[in-house]
């Protein structure tokens, strides 16, 4: 089982959850399993063409997916998976 | 706008600033070279808010010698949780005033450049060319996506830091040869699906710890020493009071700063970041719309006795702060599930803090077959203004 932590604007979509404990082999397995548990989570992840968002970056311990082999980046029950998403810090929104 | 002065560079402290800066000199890290190169630094500072607080308050204490600010807002109550270089007597005044006179009593031996303008895609190389730098202390996507975008063409290095709620992140961009922000996130969220710090709420000391990280690393760059935050994302959880670090690499095909960039000059971040052209603040002005009703119209309904049920969609701690005591607490999230104890035969009538959520619960009823729902408009800020001020706003 390969921890994964929740960033403060998703957690509202995991049960208010920092942190996911599930089983997987690869990044696009740990989340796949992770959105189909939570499933209001999937839309901030990825778009409606089933592409992790460009503003959502995952990382396994401190490196970038993007960098590794993004989906088919191999996880094992050690490794720490970080969803970190672009925040602005401050008034602007609806 | 700025004013030249202090154009030439200097070589020497005076007496004054030897002794102010002395805690500085006596470390071989800094010595009096590295105080002269804090002396000769001119910074920009974008944003005069919660980051900017920090990052004035003590670069004009280090003795950065010209600190450009640039802001167009004003200080309001809300404001003083967390920006601590404005006060209690400051609420009204423009925050660029408010901040020059704090970091010019700290230290008269600066020069503060004050911009009295929103950053847009006009000013910002014009206003960019003079600094060594930018610290980033703005609030919104748009602004941050433009300060990365002139700092990458000016070739200045953007000290980042961002807050959320508990949460904040720190790096350097555009530093020669690293990373900028479109390396790390290509694209900004569509609006809407990130709440920001007014919905979403900030720890007021969050922006203090980010921002001094900000200033930290501004200072080591202009000494030229330590171990900058150049390739590295520093992320801070202040609730699990845990500090965490991740790999950011330039991004070889970055339209910015990549090999072959695309982007040459600075673009409309507006449209970019998916914002409507119209001010945000129009609605609140507007006539009331179909589906709306004011709060003056709805006191006539109860006072008239009329028959509906009024909800609050907003969460179950805003409700604590303050309410209106006959509505019925749904907070928006769980209609779809607690619909049940609604009847699509009633008037009903959804109120939240500004109007935003409420209209989403509006569409969400009519189209689960109710007849007729309307949005109080202004939410419980406006019933606050126009019918019972005992409300407190937050």
């Amino acid at each position: 089982m390969a921890k994964i932590l929740i960033p403060t604007p998703l957690r509202q979509f995991v049960e208010k959850k920092d942190s996911v404990e599930l089983p997987g082999a690869t990044v696009g397995e740990l989340l796949a399993a992770l959105t189909s548990q939570y499933s209001d989570l999937r839309k901030h992840l990825y778009s409606d063409e089933g592409k992790l968002r460009s503003f959502v970056n995952v990382y396994v311990n401190d490196e970038d997916i993007r960098y590794l082999s993004k989906d088919a980046t191999p996880v094992t029950d050690s490794d720490t998976v970080s969803i970190v998403p672009s925040i602005a810090g401050g008034r602007h929104g609806s | 706008m700025a004013v030249e002065t202090l154009s030439q560079q200097s070589t020497s402290l005076t007496n004054d600033e030897i002794l102010r800066y002395s805690r500085h000199p006596i470390m071989p890290e800094v010595g009096i070279e590295g105080q002269i190169k804090l002396k000769n630094a001119k910074v920009l500072m974008v944003g005069a808010g919660g980051l900017g607080a920090p990052l004035g308050l003590y670069l004009a204490a280090a003795g950065v010698g010209r600190i450009g600010v640039v802001d167009f807002d004003v200080v309001d109550f809300t404001n003083l949780q967390r920006q601590v270089i404005h006060g209690t007597k400051d609420v009204g005044r423009k925050k660029l005033d408010s901040a020059a006179e704090s970091m010019l009593d700290i230290n008269p031996l600066i020069q503060i450049d004050r911009f009295d303008v929103a950053l847009n895609s006009e000013n910002a190389m014009e206003i960019f060319k003079d600094y060594d730098m930018v610290v980033d202390g703005t609030d919104n996507f748009p602004t941050r996506y433009l300060i990365n975008d002139a700092c990458v063409l000016s070739k200045i290095p953007n000290v980042y830091g961002s807050i959320f709620r508990f949460e904040g992140q720190a790096t350097v961009f555009a530093y020669p040869g690293g990373p900028c922000y479109r390396c790390l996130y290509p694209e900004p969220p569509p609006p809407g699906l990130v709440p920001s710090c007014a919905e979403g709420g900030v720890l007021g000391i969050l922006p203090g710890l980010i921002g001094l990280v900000q200033a930290t690393e501004a200072v080591k760059l202009i000494l030229e020493t330590g171990e900058s935050l150049v390739g590295r994302l520093m992320l801070y959880d202040a609730l699990a009071m845990r500090f965490r670090e991740l790999k950011l690499r330039r991004n070889p095909e970055c339209p910015m700063c990549g090999d072959h960039p695309t982007i040459t000059h600075l673009i409309d971040y507006q449209q970019f970041c998916g914002v409507p052209q119209e001010a945000p603040a129009a609605p609140a002005q507007a006539a009331v719309l179909e589906g709306e009703i004011d709060p003056t119209t709805l006191k006539q309904m109860i006072d008239r006795g009329d028959k509906f049920v009024l909800i609050d969609v907003r969460e179950p701690h805003e409700y604590k702060i303050c309410n209106i005591p006959f509505a019925k607490l749904i907070p928006l999230g769980d209609l779809p599930k607690r619909v049940s104890e609604l009847n699509p035969a009633d008037q009903i009538v959804a109120h939240c803090k500004s109007g935003a959520r409420s209209a989403k619960a509006v569409d969400f009823l009519k189209q689960a077959g109710f007849k007729t729902v309307l949005n109080m408009k202004g939410g419980i800020l406006a019933w606050s203004d126009k019918v019972d001020p005992t409300v407190a706003k937050y």
